[in-house]
Order: C-alpha cells, then sequence, then structure tokens
C-alpha cells in the first residue's frame, strides 16, 4: 500500500464566473520512503496538489489518503491534529514567524504534543543540529540568510518527526549556493533518516535528487524516467 | 496554545500604534478610575461623620436635621434615659443641637456663594463625637460668640482663621479655634455653642439630639424605647447609618455618572482597538496561515488574538491607574443633595479601584479583539498563505 493515495481527485476553484478545473480524475500513488519531485509549467496545479495532501484544501471529487487515512474526509479540526502529527511543511518564503527565535520557530509544532519542556529542548537541538543551526539558536530571522532561514524552516517541519514532508518550490527565493544546501540537505533527511518527501520545483538540480520525478501538465501527470528529466535541462 | 511571547514580541514591534492603542485605553481608564475614586471619597466622608456608638434624634418623620425641630422638654427627656452614656464627670453625654445653612462667599471668587453648615452644639458635644479633635486655638467660650472652624473650610473661605472674625447672623463671631474630624463631613461646618445660637436663628428649638449609647449593641432597645415613648414624636438614628444613607443618593448618582460617561467614551477607544487589531491581523495573515498549517487549531488563534489585544489594554490599564493616582487626596466639593450643604471631601484611588480599572481596561481589550480575532482564526489557510 502507497503512502500516499490519490484517487480519482477532481478540483476546480471559481474565480467570478469563470471555473478553473485544475485535476480531472488525478489518480497517484507515492510510496513510503520515497523522494518525489513534482515538475511542470505554472498554473498546472503542483501548489494544489501539495495542499490537498497537507489538507490544507479539499478535494472536489475524489479522495487523498495518506498512510491509509482518509484527509479529504476529516473535519476542519481532526485536520489540524492530524495536520501537527504527521506533516512537515516548508514553503518558498521560509514563513518563519519574525519576532520568535530559530530555537522558538522549529519548537512550535512541538508546543501541539504532549512532550515535556526538557523533551521539547532535546528535540529541538537535535533538529537544529541536523540542519546545522545549532550555533545559530538564538538568531532571529531576519538576522539569518536566506539559506539560514529555509533551513531552519526545515527544521521546524522535521522537529516532530511527522509522516511526510512537503516542500513548496524550497530553493526558488535562494541563490545556487544556498539551493545546493537546502537540496544536500533535503537527499540527506530522505536517504539517512527515510523520510518521505514530496517536493515542488523548477529547479532542475531538486529533480536531479530526487528519486522520482512527476511532471504535472494542465493538471494531467506525465510520468517520466529520471533520465528523460535529467535530458530535458 | 500559540505561547504568549509571540503576541508580546509582536506587540512591541509596533509601538507606535500599540501606544496610541493603549493611551485611549488608558484616558478611558483613567477618567473612570477619577469619577468613582470622586463617588468613592463623597460616600467615605459622610461614612466617617456618623458613628456606630451614636445614635441621632429627629423630629418623628424629618429625614434630614435641616427640616426636624425638637423642643428643650425632649433635650431634657433623652439626658435621663437609661441607654445614654455618661462622662468622666457623670454627666450623660447628650448634644442636643441646632443645625442651620448660612451662605457665605468663597475665597477665590467672592461672587460664588455656598451653603455652609453651623452646627450650634453643647460643651459634651465634643465628647459624644470622637473623631472630632481641636487642631488650633481652644474651645469657644460658653456664653460668647465664638465658633470654631472644620478644617476643609479655613482654605475655602476668608475670614475663618483663628483670631479673624466672621460675621453671620447679624452679628460678629470671633473664630477661636479650628478642628479637623477625620475627613469627615463636620471638617465644612462651623461649630459653637448652641444656647448662643438659639436666639440668633430659628428660636428656642434644637434640630438634633445626638447622643452616645452606653453599649452600641443596645442601639435596638434605645430606639425602640425612645420612640414608644408618649412624651415624644421622635425618630431614633443610629448615627452611621443615617449619614451613609444621606450619601446614598448623591453618591450612587456620581457612580451612574461614572459608568455612563466612560461607558460612552469606551466605546471610542473598543473602536481604537478594532481598528488595531484588525490592521495587526491583515498585515500577519501569512502567520496566521503558518499557524495553522503547522496544526494549530482555530480557536487558539482566537485565543491568542484575544490575548493580545487584552494585552495593548493591560498597558492602557496601567497608565490609567498611573494617570489617576495624582487626584488621590485631591479635595473637591459639592453640594450634598440631601441637606443641601456644601461638603468638601477628597478623591480616594484604593487599590481595589485600581483593580476595577485594570478589570475594564482588559474588557475593553476583549470586547475589541473579539472580531478582528476571529477572522484570524476563521482565515482560509491557503488564502492566507499566498
Ligand atoms: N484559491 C484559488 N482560487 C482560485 N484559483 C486558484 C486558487 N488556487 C489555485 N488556483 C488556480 O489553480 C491553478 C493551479 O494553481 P497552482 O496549484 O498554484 O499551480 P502551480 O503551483 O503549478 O503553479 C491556477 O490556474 C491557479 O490560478
Amino acid at each position: 500500500m502507497a503512502l500516499v493515495e490519490i484517487r480519482d481527485v477532481y478540483k476546480s476553484f471559481q474565480r467570478d464566473t469563470q471555473r478553473i478545473d485544475v485535476f480531472t480524475g488525478l489518480t497517484l500513488d507515492i510510496d513510503a520512503g520515497s523522494f518525489t519531485a513534482l515538475m511542470g509549467p505554472s498554473g498546472s496545479g503542483k501548489s494544489t496538489l501539495l495542499n490537498l495532501i497537507a489538507g490544507l484544501d479539499k478535494p472536489t471529487r475524489g479522495t487523498v489518503r495518506v498512510g491509509g487515512e482518509a484527509v479529504s474526509e476529516m473535519s476542519a479540526s481532526q485536520l489540524a491534529a492530524w495536520r501537527a502529527r504527521h506533516i512537515g511543511f516548508v514553503f518558498q518564503s521560509f514563513n518563519l514567524l519574525p519576532v520568535l527565535t530559530a530555537y522558538q520557530n522549529v519548537e512550535l509544532p512541538l508546543l501541539l504534543t504532549r512532550l515535556s519542556g526538557k523533551e521539547r529542548n532535546e528535540r529541538v537541538k537535535i533538529a537544529l543540529d541536523v540542519v546545522g543551526l545549532a550555533d545559530r539558536a538564538d538568531h532571529y530571522p531576519r538576522q539569518l540568510s536566506g539559506g539560514q532561514e529555509q533551513r531552519t524552516a526545515i527544521a521546524r517541519a522535521i522537529v516532530a518527526d511527522p509522516t511526510v514532508m512537503l516542500l513548496d518550490e524550497p530553493t526558488g527565493q535562494l541563490d545556487a549556493k544556498s539551493s545546493q544546501e537546502v537540496l544536500a540537505l533535503l537527499q540527506r533527511l530522505n536517504s539517512e533518516f527515510t523520510k518521505t518527501i514530496i517536493i515542488v520545483t523548477h529547479d532542475a538540480h531538486a529533480a536531479e535528487r530526487a528519486k522520482m520525478v512527476l511532471h504535472l501538465e494542465k493538471g494531467d501527470l506525465i510520468e517520466k524516467p529520471r533520465a528523460t528529466a535529467a535530458a530535458m535541462r | 496554545m500559540i505561547p504568549i511571547v509571540y503576541n508580546v514580541r509582536s506587540v512591541v514591534r509596533r509601538p507606535v500604534s500599540t501606544a496610541l492603542t493603549a493611551l485611549g485605553v488608558g484616558l478611558v481608564v483613567a477618567v473612570f478610575i477619577g469619577m468613582l475614586a470622586l463617588a468613592n471619597g463623597f460616600r467615605a466622608a459622610l461614612a466617617k461623620t456618623g458613628s456606630n456608638t451614636n445614635a441621632l434624634v429627629l423630629r418623628k418623620g424629618a429625614d434630614s436635621e435641616l427640616s426636624s425641630g425638637l423642643g428643650r422638654d425632649v433635650a431634657s427627656i433623652i439626658a435621663a434615659d437609661p441607654h445614654v452614656a455618661t462622662g468622666a464627670d457623670n454627666r450623660p453625654l447628650v448634644s442636643p443641637e441646632v443645625y442651620v445653612l448660612i451662605p457665605l462667599a468663597k475665597a477665590f471668587d467672592t461672587t460664588q456663594i455656598a451653603n455652609v453648615v453651623v452646627r450650634g452644639v453643647s460643651d459634651q458635644a465634643w465628647q459624644v463625637r470622637s473623631n472630632v479633635k481641636i487642631t488650633a486655638g481652644q474651645r469657644p467660650t460658653s456664653g460668647r460668640p465664638e465658633v470654631c472652624v472644620g478644617s476643609r473650610l479655613t482654605k475655602r473661605f476668608p475670614h475663618t482663621g483663628v483670631g479673624q472674625t466672621l460675621h453671620f447672623a447679624g452679628r460678629d463671631w470671633t473664630v477661636t479655634c479650628q478642628f479637623s474630624a477625620a475627613g469627615s463631613a463636620f471638617e465644612s461646618e462651623i461649630w459653637g455653642e448652641n444656647e448662643q445660637f438659639m436666639p440668633v436663628f430659628r428660636g428656642d428649638v434644637f434640630q438634633s439630639i445626638t447622643f452616645r449609647l452606653k453599649d452600641p449593641a443596645t442601639f435596638d432597645d434605645a430606639q425602640r424605647a425612645l420612640q414608644a415613648d408618649k412624651r415624644l414624636t421622635v425618630d431614633v438614628h443610629r448615627e452611621s447609618e443615617f449619614y451613609a444613607q444621606q450619601s446614598q443618593l448623591l453618591g450612587n448618582i456620581l457612580s451612574f455618572l461614572a459608568i455612563m460617561i466612560t461607558g460612552i467614551m469606551a466605546v471610542g477607544a473598543v473602536f481604537g482597538a478594532i481598528n488595531t487589531m484588525y490592521a495587526a491581523i491583515a498585515s500577519r495573515a501569512p502567520e496566521i496561515g503558518v499557524l495553522l498549517t503547522l496544526g494549530f487549531r482555530p480557536w487558539t488563534v482566537l485565543v491568542s488574538f484575544l490575548a493580545e489585544s487584552a494585552f495593548i489594554a493591560v498597558i492602557g490599564g496601567v497608565l490609567g491607574g498611573l494617570f489617576s493616582l495624582p487626584l488621590n487626596g485631591i479635595v473637591t466639593s459639592t453640594t450634598n443633595w440631601s441637606s443641601f450643604s456644601e461638603i468638601a471631601f477628597s478623591f480616594r484611588v484604593t487599590p481595589a479601584l485600581l483593580l476595577v480599572g485594570l478589570i475594564f481596561a482588559v474588557v475593553m481589550g476583549v470586547v475589541g479583539g473579539f472580531f478582528p480575532a476571529l477572522r484570524a482564526a476563521r482565515l482560509q489557510v491557503v488564502q492566507a498563505l499566498r
């Protein structure tokens, strides 16, 4: 059984009088432990797909299951608890809370668990260590570089040990060097810690590091072998 | 729960809007505390006037000393009553009193006339009223046109210093002393000998008779005995209750006004808070989106922003309390509507009042923060993050 099962999903948005059909019967499986890159032109529905998996949005029709649980059927409050437990989300624009230190930002997801202060402290330290920012714990986001901010966001996404990491163009605002650092980090999280990673990206380097590349085109899936993806550069 | 440090730091990050909102709340709280301090001071002045151990006798049906009248015979019957305490010299502690209002021009603006109480007392009165203390000079000598002036009058009316001469009721009166009375309404009175005032004012009647009870617990007995006495047509009040009663009308009106006026002002302050919070939430929509994405529930977002609004209001409440503190002790005066006399009293800002002010501030904050916080809690994650 695949970790993420998307079955015959329809999703449309209403914008004024116009209806935008993003997905019309999408079916897709993503296995546990995989590193999947979602590619495709802008507007093809990549972010929408990520939001559906995270339970941030609901399909118009069809089901989304993660780890056997029907995400598309849950209530808002069930979703909040489920997301806290199973999803680590990383945004293109980092989205750290500016008034909290790196440490406090990373600790946020743990405030939703029953862990004691001491256990939280240990976990945050480990997460910051993994992303190589142990010495930046007390820095505020504005005191960090873009790459450091994004690595802090990744620490925040992994600290509660989620089932799936979802990343929406995580290197979109980073320079080449920082992008490489972030991608290497993701690869390590996947290989060393067997994290399941789904990353939306335009970056061919990112696709190279992924184990599987999915192309979305106008809401349809074009599965291409890795070699082709690399050749497309 | 979303950590409160998130809200505190967010508030500190926008000092100008925070300060303005807090200032609005603070102003309302200051006015609120100030007006209640006024009502408080007024009540306290009258409450302290009466003593628990004294009984006040008025003509039956009279609701104030002004409308009462009692003959000399009543005074002697009461002096002989067994409930009345006796002094060291074995004489009963009774003060049959003359009570009149005289118009006096104020010191700073002599065109302003105030009604001042003139009280003619027996020489026992100084013992009956244990809160009255002479602060300067000597008590008026029996048989002479001399008066003693309450300490609240001396600054506000001319010719009230010891050795000066007051002119009223067609005669000159030498001021021989000043007295204090623990901040009570007596401090706004002029005292002299009852036998001196009787002929120049209303003739051979007293307005009230106050006596010290042998045992404060026997008040009910004394009241029953005197009111049942066929020779008398009197009402007997416990002195403390009588004055507390007198403060009720004006005290309640002052409190009502305080709540009315600050209620209206509070609407303004609440709108200030609403504005600030809507602006804060609009500019932090992505942050709210992140919190919701991480799995914080919408109601914790609601609580978080309510707390933020309440926090700003608490700053305002503290400011308001600080603004109101200098009022404490300032002397002002009003006409007591129960006796039509001028009473001076001080603003009383008490710790309890400061606490009420702070709670009032928090209420304004929570009310003002509610709808903005509700909007924050209802944000759609995907929209908020765009
Ligand atoms: N909340 C929304 N309301 C209306 N239209 C939307 C909304 N979200 C996405 N869309 C539309 O759906 C399509 C897919 O968007 P998106 O998933 O963001 O694409 P991608 O991430 O591949 O660029 C686009 O045409 C976009 O305009």
